[in-house]
């Protein structure tokens, strides 16, 4: 193992963002207590330092900002194009500004590394803000007829896994087709979006066409369930995608969901090695594997096994895991201490069903939620992790010998998000990737997102696609 | 079509027709229900038209096997090739016009000339979406112009299995109008045909086996519409349901069913849908996935 080089620490500031005791939710344009007085705090989970306290939203609170939404959306859907493109272009524009505040807010409330929320986080939001606000005044060109009309008050409920992206992700293209929204974000992430509705503010975004609701499930299926909604978007578990596609069955709500994976990173032995562990890390560490989209299932070609493992195994011993505000940080913390039990529980179960565990050497802090990168190998398509969705930086390694092995090995699952292919082959790229089944299929490299390009899964992964001219659709009355 | 009577100038003769025995469509073959089970189906006025199969449970698992092994091969063919085999279909439906016709104003109750109108249009149909096996791709994907050095390419792709409940009042333009934009790009698709008025689906299927259509791509199956639906709705190995000949509970019972695996649905439109209008793209892209391909650009 090559030695770990030193370096002194270097934190990001925390005095570029200012955290107040507690927070309200935000409703018809100003902040309000919840109506049952309910709240709940929200923790750091490097540190399990309180940040705030905020809100808990109950049903006469989804009432409310369901009611402010309907009432903002006569004006602003009647707004023109391009008066709702110059709103969505001053959201970016002050994001592009707050950004360094936002990732450090980011940082603190989700436990990720400051590298990810400064270089990848909030550069995509601020993008998928511009890319959307120039769609405002061309959707008559966007392939949907001469003349789609939005639909309505749109219930948004987002992950905490990228708090502040799946914000933008929903809220963007909605009030780009000329929604409104209702947005709740995850339990253990709140801040970005109260923070987004004091850029709304600044933008001077018309009251009610953005609210947020603070709270916990309960509060999200209070929300997607109300009468009073069009749409419903949700990212998160499949097993929540699937109760709230029962929820809207019957009713006239537009769904799109966008759920788990068990992606699967394909390696044949014609890939350059150091490129091919790079992506595999990039794949499987990155945001401490608490991707939807993670290429969670390593499948190298049997001649050159030993040769990747063993290279993956000398990269992972240079990841430094610790403080996320620290700039040289690659893995931060797990989100949250049930995230964290939840994937101790399926890695114990790996090593219980035979699969060979391995971490690198490296020292945890003592408090806060953490996870060491783990390799297994020995893995079976059976055991529970080749087959369940683990959402943290575990990576289950598995052989093939032909294409059509790894084939139909990476399309055993119920899952169909998506896939890696690594290979200097062109021919054999393309036809890897016309046979998977996955909604993104990154070749030669992974985990790269864009506001142009669509996202979204086959199978149980869910419906719909997010980003790109496709994206539309799940905004408009088509 | 049950009964003719030959030779109607002469006085002395006359011939007794030969009644067609209506079966399922699985596979490629025509197989009765498993179940032995048959049902009476009428004219609008009453009249016994023929025994339609009562197709079971079993039918259906056996009809999604079918389509599921179909899948690759039509999923996999050249979007020319699909082309060719629907503009086939409508060749064969052309020339069994008036078979055809006679059906449909039995079904329906309408005259000759109205019925007729509805089979050229079915035929027109074919044709339409016969043309768009090559240009959906075109249409609905593209090339995106994202911020950094990577090709990025969307295409659809098919869905997989399609389970379509044809509607219920128009027996063939309806059924061909649900049916040909789920084949065209590549899904396969599993009937449950009119349950009032089955025969025209039934007949269709025979056109079907003779356009070079392979076995499995499209399988008819005829009986109580929520019965067939219920284990289709249910089925994993189903990817996507279109609801357009369920009523409002039916419907809402099957989308429940469907959230098991996470279905696409289409949701039946109102009642009194006008088949005759242009359909537009909406169908085909019901049943399509975006698969988006990255790749770095380097020298």
């Amino acid at each position: 193992m090559s030695p770990m080089f030193e370096y002194a620490p270097a934190p990001e500031s925390r005095a570029v963002v200012d955290i107040a005791p507690s927070y309200g939710l935000f409703v018809d344009g100003e902040f309000r207590e919840a109506a049952g007085g309910k709240s709940f705090k929200t923790v750091s989970p490097s540190t399990e330092e309180v940040l705030a306290e905020v809100a808990h939203a109950g049903a006469e609170d989804v009432d409310a900002a369901v009611a402010a939404a309907r009432r903002a959306f006569a004006s602003w859907s009647a707004l023109p194009g391009a008066e709702r493109a110059k709103y969505l272009f001053r959201i970016a524009r002050i994001i592009q500004e707050r950004s360094r505040e936002l990732a450090v807010l980011e940082t603190l409330d989700n436990g990720k590394p400051i590298r990810e929320t400064r270089d990848a986080d909030l550069p995509l939001v601020a993008a998928h803000f511009f890319y959307h606000a120039g769609w405002a005044d061309k959707l008559a060109h966007a392939g949907y007829g001469p003349d789609p009309r939005p639909l309505g008050v749109a219930a948004q409920v987002i992950p905490w896994n990228f708090p502040l992206m799946m914000l933008a992700w929903k809220v963007a293209p909605a009030l780009a087709c000329g929604n409104t929204v209702v947005l709740k974000p995850a339990e253990t992430t709140p801040l970005s979006a109260l923070f987004f509705a004091d850029v709304c503010r600044q933008a001077g975004l018309p009251k009610g066409v953005v609210n947020i609701l603070t709270g916990d499930g309960s509060t999200g299926a209070a929300l997607v369930a109300h009468e009073g909604v069009d749409k419903v978007a949700f990212t998160g578990s499949t097993a929540v995608g699937k109760q709230i596609a029962r929820t809207v069955a019957g009713s006239a709500k537009k769904l799109t969901l966008e759920l788990g994976g068990k992606g699967a990173n394909i390696v044949f032995d014609d890939a350059p090695v150091d490129q091919a562990v790079e992506g595999i890390v990039n794949g499987i560490y990155f945001n401490q594997g608490q991707v939807c989209c993670a290429g969670s299932r390593l499948l190298v070609q049997e001649s050159v096994q030993d040769e990747l493992l063993e290279a993956l195994r000398r990269r992972l011993s240079t990841l430094r895991v610790g403080d996320p505000l620290d700039k040289n940080t690659d893995v931060g913390a797990i989100n949250s201490a049930e995230q964290l039990a939840r994937i101790t529980e399926l890695a114990d179960s790996g090593e219980a069903e035979g699969a060979e565990r391995w971490s690198p050497a490296c020292e945890l802090p003592e408090r806060g939620f953490w996870f060491a990168p783990t390799v297994f190998t020995n893995v079976t398509q059976a055991h529970r992790i080749a087959r369940e969705e683990i959402f943290g930086p575990v990576l289950s390694v598995l052989s093939f010998r032909t294409p059509d092995e790894a084939v139909a090995k990476a399309n055993n699952s119920q899952y169909g998000l998506s896939a890696g292919v690594w290979t200097e082959k062109g021919s054999r790229i393309l036809a890897m990737a016309g046979r998977l089944r996955a909604g993104v299929v990154w070749a030669n490299t992974f985990n790269k997102f864009d506001p142009t390009s669509p996202f979204g899964g086959y199978r149980e992964s869910g419906f719909g696609r997010e980003g790109g001219r496709h994206g539309l659709e799940a905004y408009l009355d088509v | 079509m049950s009964e003719q009577s030959g030779n109607p100038g002469g006085a002395a003769r006359t011939r007794l027709g030969v009644a067609k025995t209506y079966k399922l469509f699985v596979g490629g073959k025509f197989p009765r229900s498993e179940s032995g089970r048959v049902y009476e189906v009428t004219d609008t006025r009453g009249n016994w038209l023929a025994n339609a199969p009562l197709g079971s449970r079993k039918d259906a698992r056996d009809a999604v096997v079918a389509a599921r092994k179909a899948f690759g091969p039509w999923s996999g063919a050249t979007a020319y090739n699909r082309g060719q085999i629907l503009y086939r279909i409508a060749e064969m439906l052309e020339g069994r016009r008036e078979q055809f016709t006679a059906e449909v104003a039995a079904a329906e109750g309408l005259s000759k000339a109205k019925a007729a109108a509805r089979v050229d249009a079915a035929i027109d149909r074919w044709v339409w979406y016969a043309g768009w096996s090559d240009k959906i791709t075109q249409v609905a994907g593209g090339a995106n112009p994202v911020a950094g050095p990577y090709f990025n390419l969307s295409t659809p792709e098919p869905t997989g299995v399609v389970a379509v409940l044809a509607p219920q009042e128009s027996s063939l333009l309806g059924l061909v109008s649900v049916l040909a934009p789920v084949i065209v790009g590549g899904n396969t698709a599993v009937v449950v045909a009119s349950e009032r008025a089955p025969l025209p689906a039934l007949s269709l299927a025979e056109v079907l086996a003779t356009s070079d259509l392979p076995g499995g791509v499209v399988n008819v199956l005829s009986g109580r519409t929520a019965e067939i639906a219920a284990p289709l709705a249910a089925h994993s190995d189903v990817n996507a349901i279109d609801l357009a000949g369920a009523d409002a509970d039916l419907a809402k019972e099957l989308e429940t069913a469907a959230a098991d695996n996470l279905k696409r649905v289409l949701r039946p439109a109102d009642a009194t849908s006008d088949w005759s209008a242009d359909p537009g793209v909406k169908r085909m892209l019901a049943f399509t996935e975006t698969k988006t391909v990255w790749h770095p650009v380097g020298v």
